[in-house]
């Protein structure tokens, strides 16, 4: 009798189990079908916005026209130039910044510094990248763009320098850290094999490694432009919001992620052309995004140099 | 001869002393703008610090204002995001490494969350503000924002989690079902234990960059004056950096000043959990 129970108790922990065993991986699949989910989600929630916005504004008048102006009452101008203009400004200001100082510290750090020495500066890279983009927003208004004026008297308050090169801080790690990545993969037999025919170090980072790393270098340099140009909270606050096609970094313009935010602070009625646009420079957004992002995973993948 | 040599040589370490001691100055210049950055924020916002600033509302009169609205808004949000995101994050990262076969149809998931990543988080935003707050008529509540929020940092989840689940080594795995475990009681016994430390640090860190985010919560249409504290999933909210961005939006300096004292409470929040997980790595991560 005792024994019959125990049976059927571990015949049904056996079915238990073999039902667990099936379930399991098929919700844990769920969990994986999201992340698709949550792009197809993007895509398609841009797209039919865009098409919406593109039934009410000729796609030439987007793509073609130099004037951003949604506000006015009448005859409104719905032209992307400008604000891809003014977010490409702030992205190049920002690589000025960024590739010196991101290719000097990943140098430094993988070729000349000693260990203690990575210790401290690692953490500190890590810090900074770490820190919220509304505080380097704070720091570009309050701090950068005061310094700036002082330096030059014609500096607008709202301008594409400051946020630019505070953007340029704030990617500054990234392009150190994976630059120094692809630099450390490089195999230290060269690098002795270079030291001993009596090269400096100098020559052996500059000659040997980084030709030798180079692709990781470049991808570094495209994922980081694509940061900056997605970049919201730093080019609000302190890049201004009128948009205007020009190449001058000191006076006031607005990127693409900028006007999103200003539409969506002031109540933009939803149905109205206005609400759509957002979409239609988001999408643009997204595009830019994507293909720098693909041009990065094709770079490393395509010319690494394998040991 | 010998001397042209000696030139040359002299003249190559001295190029080498140059560039070392510029590639040096350039990496030290980080350094010196997070220390710049942190003095101003200090200096400008300590003396605003104080337990009225934490319990207060958001005011029209910058010395009264406070940020109890702010700071219970980020809790109510982080409640919905940290389970949902490390939910579906750490499920998707246990399914890669050891469900999934080696196909396309895996190779294209692991595109997808690499892609995912770099979209910019204000192209979320948009996505939250159609499918939660206009498809599913959520409105411009706390749960749509977790759940965009959610999505936000599911990519920056599901990678640290799949780097701890590989650093298991296969014999742990291979000796539990040595010992007539199932697949799932290897992952729930033996596996997931020894790759806890490193998935809970990897979370930590997403939700750190899920509380210092901005811009999606902008545009699904947090509020920016709160005089209130969330009730329930469905209230309106604001979050501190929103909060942070009104004041900083201001032209008024004693905005700026209480902008900044904000700063400082986000900050801290960053950095306790940063040590936090920093503690957890240290500690408990062990190494095979």
């Amino acid at each position: 009798m005792v024994s019959k129970l125990i049976e059927e108790k571990k015949r049904k922990q056996k079915t238990f189990i073999a039902i667990r065993e099936k379930t399991i991986p098929f919700l844990l699949s769920i969990c994986a079908i999201v992340s698709i989910f949550t792009t197809l989600g993007i895509v398609f929630t841009l797209l039919f916005e865009t098409v919406t916005f593109f039934s009410r504004v000729p796609f030439i008048e987007f793509i073609t026209s130099k004037e951003w102006t949604p506000f006015f009452k009448s005859d409104p101008s719905f032209g992307i130039l400008p604000l891809i203009s003014g977010t490409l400004l702030v992205a190049v200001t920002a690589m000025f910044v960024a590739i010196p100082l991101g290719l000097s510290a990943a140098i430094y750090l993988s070729e000349y510094a000693g260990e203690k020495t990575r210790k401290v500066i690692k953490p500190i890279l890590e810090v900074l990248a770490g820190i919220p983009t509304i505080v380097y927003g704070f720091f570009a208004l309050t701090f950068v763009t005061p310094v700036l004026q002082k330096i030059i008297p014609d500096l607008s308050f709202f301008n594409a320098l400051s946020p630019g090169i505070v953007v340029g801080i704030m990617i500054t790690p990234m392009i150190a850290s994976l630059s120094e990545d692809a630099m450390n993969a490089v195999p230290n037999s060269i690098r002795e094999g270079a030291l001993a025919l009596g090269s400096t170090r100098f020559e052996v980072a500059v000659k040997v490694v980084l030709p030798a790393a180079l692709s990781g270098i470049v991808a570094s340099f495209v994922l980081a432009i694509s940061r900056a140009i997605g970049e919201t909270m730093i080019v609000t606050i302190a890049g201004g919001s009128t948009p205007t096609l020009t190449l001058d970094v000191t006076q006031s313009i607005q990127t693409m992620t900028a006007y999103i935010v200003q539409v969506s602070l002031g109540d933009a009625t939803y149905g109205s052309t206005i609400y759509y646009s957002i979409y239609a420079v988001g999408m643009t957004l997204f595009i830019f995004t994507l293909i720098m992002n693909l041009i990065a995973q094709y770079i490393s993948r395509k010319f690494r140099e394998a040991y | 001869m010998m001397n042209v040599q000696k030139k040359k040589l002299t003249k190559k370490i001295y190029i080498n002393l140059f560039f070392k001691s510029l590639f040096f100055t350039a990496t030290s210049f980080s350094l010196v703008i997070l220390a710049v950055l942190l003095y101003r924020i200090f200096t400008q916002g300590w003396e605003h610090l104080s337990l009225d600033f934490l319990t207060n509302f958001a005011s029209r009169k910058p010395e009264e204002a406070g940020i109890k609205a702010a700071i219970f808004g980020t809790l109510w949000i982080m409640a919905i995001t940290a389970p949902v995101s490390i939910i579906l994050g750490v499920g998707c990262a246990i399914y890669l490494e050891m469900y999934a076969k080696q196909n396309a149809f895996t190779r294209f998931i692991q595109t997808n969350i690499s892609n995912l990543a770099g979209v910019p988080s204000i192209v979320f935003g948009l996505l939250g503000l159609t499918v939660f707050v206009r498809v599913l008529e959520m409105g411009r509540s706390v749960l749509a924002g977790g759940l965009t929020m959610a999505l936000l940092i599911l990519p920056i989840i599901v990678v640290a989690a799949q780097e701890a689940l590989r650093s298991v080594p296969r014999e742990l795995m291979e000796a539990s079902y040595g010992m007539g475990a199932s697949k799932w009681q290897t992952i729930q016994k033996v596996v997931l234990p020894a790759a806890l430390p490193s998935i809970i640090t990897g979370c930590i860190l997403a939700l750190s960059r899920a509380i210092g985010e901005t811009a999606p919560l902008l545009v699904i249409g947090a509020l920016s004056f709160v005089a209130f504290v969330p009730e329930s999933i469905w209230s309106g909210f604001t979050v501190l950096p929103i909060q942070i961005y009104n004041w900083t939006s201001r032209p008024q300096a004693e905005f700026h000043d209480i902008a900044a004292a904000g700063i400082i409470v986000l900050l801290v929040i960053l950095f306790i959990m940063n040590s936090i997980a920093v503690l957890i790595r240290n500690k408990f991560s062990k190494r095979y």
